[in-house]
């Protein structure tokens, strides 16, 4: 009699078990970094939804797709958090996705009306710079100058992506002038961000190829005040971060609660300060005291996803072309 | 008894016949010009170089297919005839077993074996740190305790001044003797030859003849012959 | 007909090639299979082939080039802290990328500390940035492995060889002629191989060194096929042409006999008596300081950025030091029981194929071999789960050439030297291989171990592939850090991933020359 009882708490327990919903996201690595936001997500999402959250790594935005087209219809993945516009084409074109159901009233320089992928935050790209130092206004001014600058791979990297479109949506034809005027400037390139922004601190550079919120970052989690962004008087791109539910998740209704989750308070006011960009809808309590402190653009430049798509392949090759001579 | 049944060895471009038999027990010399394969015929019945046709037979039994180290068969090269990281005891204890896996017994007979070859004491010196003839007497007390019934040597002790060389030579005889082996030797010392073997097998023209009596065949040279020796 | 007896049968080592040979092309052909579309490859992946092809062939030729002298210096001076010094030679190979890239930059950069000397004398700082870069930093990256395999070659020479040429009073042209021209012969090529094999699948080093997209080389083709176009039709092309340039490279650089070698010695000690004139002393001085500083200040540059962020280390970075260390462990194990029958096969018969199966190791795509087990795993397990086991696997594969290069000559000399004894003692298989192969092996086993070691620890691999967040090895530990804006605690790590890798080098070399002479 015993026994039986002990058996059947034993498999009540593991039917507990089997009965907590599992909601797998798929980010890029620094997100769910000690120093990102994913444990704060994590620990948050998991208050509300009675589930386990499980956020995977998977390298950067562009290998987190490419890991979504490998594995396709079979993935573990309920949510894709991490693409951004220059991917979101591409990511749409697989057919993997699903129309999302969240409202929120955004706070983006720019409209959303993607029904597919729902914005958690957004930065600009900017030159980031030692604030002491005279820096150009604009990428002419830029060219014209003995300023040197260190940017990055359009092909390995998000930033160095952003820079490309950022050129091609302020000169559209006139962008390959453009990329040849700062040729003698960049003394090089490099893969990711981590290097380029490695050989600036380590002074290889006057300006780095980065984001207006870097400064916020020194200034809030070092107390250090002399990285300032440079404001460009063409406008800056935008990089716009989104999440997608994918079509065969089985879990869609979680997957929807957590698109929800990620547009509230409890998500986006851990954004600033982890992930160093702004939240997509501003919290309650506001920014942290800092990102006062930053340039706020004039203009604000972003190709829509399918133009982006569209024009990639040729700005590429102007870049390439202009950068190999 | 060794027989080679009409057996045709390959060594490179060079081919030698030999069709012969030697009795159990036997001491022969291999003599013949450099260059004629007294060491080809020498590999071929250690097993190194493979049979185009013929066959090796022991005691009746066919050694032609048979491994190096599974025929009845201890040999003594030029050189390299100890591994320079082992120890004389370990050297001598290869010949009991090649794993090194000895027993009580085994380990005193590898001791025995170093004491009868005047080695006794030396049997945790490596060969680096023996001299030319110690390092012979290594080698010629695994054979000793290798106990094979044919025992071939290919010029071992070429390199000795020729005091040690009888002397290895004699001790050579002796343990012969002592293990009732037969005795195959390269020689290129018609000295050596009248000194311990009885019988001589002339190697000359792409053939090894059939032993012959020692005295009678070096008093009366055939015409190859008379020209290696000059 | 018989076949020739040998001692041990070289049926392990052919498995071992045809298993290596399975996980390049396999992965490759899952990769291949893959793909939907293709465009081909484009003429700006073919400048990407010419310039990979060219950067190669010129830093594997400096390479070589500068390591012939520093090797032979190292291998006829006998002082304090040698010992050391060759051990700390061999850091910059080991070093992940991003810091290795930092530390060349800290000393050759714009505002590096010999920019800052020329500016002293009011010259213009050093433009690093180019083919000379790249190649600059090649050098930096293979000159301590090309020195460490051709001052083995120099360590081979018998003692006997070198008393006898004393002996015979061989002047410099004379030690020339005699025994260094001979072995250089024996073991340029393959050096020369294994370098262009490496410098082949370079990729951020060849582009932040080479100041642009002109430095394009195959891999960052492949990377760029992968995630910016997902074209994998074309990512498996590019990886099959790597692979297929790295076989010519290989064919050509060994095809050529290797000689006879130079037989076989006793074990004595080994002393010179050439090269004690004040020419050769100041010449030999000379080399010794130029490679010293090249390779350790940089060195120097990374160990004092790192110094102030190692005391307070994150938690997750020990974890993933951890990692490391175990992935480190059963690579070398891994490479260990793949290297050996493979050079024991290729020193019993053809060395081509064992030569050519180990460089496609090296000539892979990290990315496509990646790729490619996550496509055969993914049905059957968790890629994540099987992260560690499949770096240590990767790993091992890649260090397998370098360890080749190492044991096959000696594999060959020792089988030479005692495989009619051994086969009349009848030591074959087993007993053959621990009492002998093992024993007369334990420098070279150790070097290659050694090696194998340190680069599994340092190497990013494809662990960025299959990681997820509890799991990283250090490498990827120092990438996130960087990521993180937490450039101090990056700092720390790789300070750290420096010393671990050293240590496990040192341990494993150390240990093979054990009562042996270095």
């Amino acid at each position: 009699m015993k026994y039986s009882v002990f058996a059947a708490g034993l498999l009540g327990a593991s039917a507990a078990l089997a009965e907590t919903p599992e909601l797998t996201v798929y980010t890029y690595d620094s997100f769910v970094s000690d120093w990102g936001p994913g444990p704060a997500v994590e620990a948050a999402f998991e208050e509300v939804c009675g589930c386990d959250l499980k956020l995977v790594g998977a390298g950067d935005g562009a290998a987190l797709l490419a890991r979504i087209k490998l594995e396709g219809d079979r993935s573990d993945a309920d949510v894709v958090l991490g693409l951004d516009t220059n991917l979101t084409a591409a990511a749409r074109d697989s057919g993997l996705f699903a129309p999302h159901s969240v409202t929120a009233d955004y706070d983006l320089p720019i409209a959303w009306g993607d029904d597919t992928f729902v914005p958690y935050d957004w930065g600009y790209f900017a030159f980031v710079h030692n604030a002491d130092a005279a820096v150009p206004g604009d990428f002419k001014a830029l060219a014209a100058s003995d300023t040197k600058i260190v940017i990055q791979d359009p092909r390995s990297s998000t930033p160095g992506l952003g820079l490309l479109m950022w050129v091609k949506a302020a000169y559209g034809d006139e962008a390959p002038a453009i990329w040849d005027g700062l040729s003698d400037n960049i003394v090089t390139v490099t893969k990711g961000w981590s290097e380029a922004y490695g050989m600036f601190l380590e002074g290889e550079a006057d300006m780095v190829l980065s984001y207006t919120t870097s400064p916020a970052y020194h200034l809030i989690a070092e107390e250090d005040a002399s990285k300032s962004a440079a404001s460009f008087a063409e406008g800056h791109y935008m990089q716009v971060e989104v999440a997608g539910k994918l079509a065969a998740s089985d879990q869609p209704e979680l997957a929807d609660q957590f698109l929800q989750f990620m547009v509230s308070d409890a998500f986006q006011s851990i954004i600033p300060t982890t992930n160093w960009m702004y939240p997509a809808v501003t919290p309650a309590g506001g920014l942290p005291k800092g990102f006062e402190t930053l340039i706020t653009p004039e203009k604000s430049l972003l190709l829509p996803a399918d133009e982006a798509a569209a024009v990639r392949d040729a700005a590429l090759d102007e870049w390439r072309g202009a950068l190999s001579r | 008894m060794l027989k080679l049944d009409r057996t045709r060895i390959k060594n490179g471009g060079f081919t030698l016949t030999a069709d012969l038999q030697i009795p159990r027990g036997a001491r022969v010399a291999v003599i013949g010009p450099s260059g004629a394969g007294k060491s080809t015929l020498i590999e071929a019945i250690a097993g190194f170089l493979p049979l185009t046709s013929g066959r090796v037979l022991w005691e009746g039994e066919d050694l032609t297919d048979r491994l190096p180290g599974k025929r009845p068969v201890a040999m003594l090269f030029q050189d390299g005839n100890l591994f320079p990281h082992l120890t004389a005891a370990q050297n001598v204890g290869l010949g009991l077993n090649p794993n090194l896996r000895l027993s009580d017994a085994e380990h005193a007979r590898v001791q025995e074996a170093l004491t009868r070859v005047g080695l006794k004491g030396m049997d945790s010196r490596k060969p680096a740190a023996l001299s030319g003839g110690q390092q012979s007497r290594v080698a010629l007390a695994r054979v000793l305790v290798q106990a094979r019934d044919i025992l071939l040597l290919d010029e071992p002790f070429a390199a000795l001044g020729p005091a040690l060389k009888t002397e290895m030579l004699d001790l050579v005889s002796e343990l012969a003797t002592e293990t009732g082996a037969t005795l195959l030797m390269v020689s290129h010392d018609p000295g050596d030859a009248r000194r311990i073997a009885e019988q001589v097998i002339l190697v000359a023209e792409g053939a090894a003849h059939a032993p012959q009596a020692t005295a009678e065949l070096l008093d009366n040279p055939p015409p190859a012959l008379k020209a290696y020796l000059g | 007909m018989a076949r020739r007896a040998q001692p041990l049968s070289p049926a392990a080592g052919y498995g071992a090639a045809a298993l290596v040979a399975a996980l390049i092309l396999g992965t490759l052909a899952a990769v291949a299979f893959n793909a939907e579309t293709g465009r081909g490859l484009s003429a700006a992946d073919w400048a990407a082939v010419r310039f990979t092809l060219i950067q190669a062939s010129l830093s594997a030729l400096f390479s070589v080039a500068l390591a012939v002298p520093v090797a032979r210096s190292l291998a006829r001076r006998r002082f304090k802290g040698r010992s050391v010094l060759i051990t700390l030679l061999g850091a910059p190979f080991i070093l992940p990328v991003i810091v290795a890239i930092l530390g060349l930059l800290a000393v050759f950069g714009r505002a590096g500390w010999v920019s800052e000397a020329l500016a002293l004398f009011g010259l213009e700082p050093l433009s690093i940035y180019g083919l000379h870069g790249v190649v600059l930093a090649h050098v930096f990256f293979n000159l301590p492995l090309a020195t460490r395999l051709i001052l083995q070659g120099w360590q081979e020479i018998p003692a006997e060889r070198f008393r006898l040429a004393a002996q015979l009073g061989a002047g410099p042209r004379a030690m020339w002629q005699l025994l260094e021209a001979p072995m250089l012969a024996r073991v340029v090529p393959g050096a020369l191989a294994v370098v262009f094999a490496i410098c082949l699948s370079s990729f951020a080093v060849a582009l932040t060194l080479g100041g642009g997209p002109r430095a394009t080389t195959i891999e960052l083709a492949i990377f760029q096929a992968f995630s910016f176009d997902f074209d994998l039709g074309r990512a498996a092309l590019l990886s099959g042409l790597q692979l297929v340039l790295t076989a010519l490279a290989a064919t050509l650089a060994l095809r050529t006999p290797v000689g006879e070698g130079f037989g076989s010695g006793l074990d004595r000690m080994l002393r010179r008596w050439d090269g004690q004139n004040t020419f050769a002393q100041s010449l030999d001085t000379f080399w010794i300081v130029f490679a010293g500083l090249f390779l350790l200040l940089p060195l120097l540059a990374v160990v004092l950025s790192g110094l102030p962020g190692v005391l307070s280390l994150p938690a997750t970075v020990w974890s993933a030091a951890f990692a490391s260390v175990l992935v480190a462990s059963a690579s070398t194990l891994i490479l260990l029981a793949l290297a050996l029958p493979m050079a024991l096969a290729a020193a019993q018969g053809r060395p081509l194929p064992m030569e050519i199966a180990g460089l496609l190791g090296l000539a892979a795509s990290p990315l496509v071999i990646g790729t490619g087990l996550f496509i055969l795993i993914y049905p059957v397990a968790s890629p994540f789960a099987l992260a560690l086991p499949v770096t240590a696997l990767v790993n091992a594969v890649m260090a397998l050439p370098f360890a080749l290069r190492i044991l096959v000559p000696a594999c060959r000399d020792v089988v030479a030297r005692h495989r009619k004894l051994a086969l009349t003692l009848d030591m074959r298989g087993w007993p053959f291989l621990r009492r002998v192969v093992l024993p007369r092996l334990r420098a070279q086993i150790g070097f290659a171990a050694g090696l194998a070691a340190a680069l599994s620890m340092g190497d990013l691999g494809v662990i960025a592939l299959f990681a997820d967040p509890e799991v990283a090895t250090l490498p990827l530990q120092v990438y996130r850090l960087m990521g993180a804006y937490q450039m101090q605690a990056a700092a720390g790590a790789a300070l750290l991933l420096l010393v671990l890798s050293m240590g496990a080098f040192w341990i494993l070399d150390r240990g093979g020359r054990w009562h042996a002479e270095a």
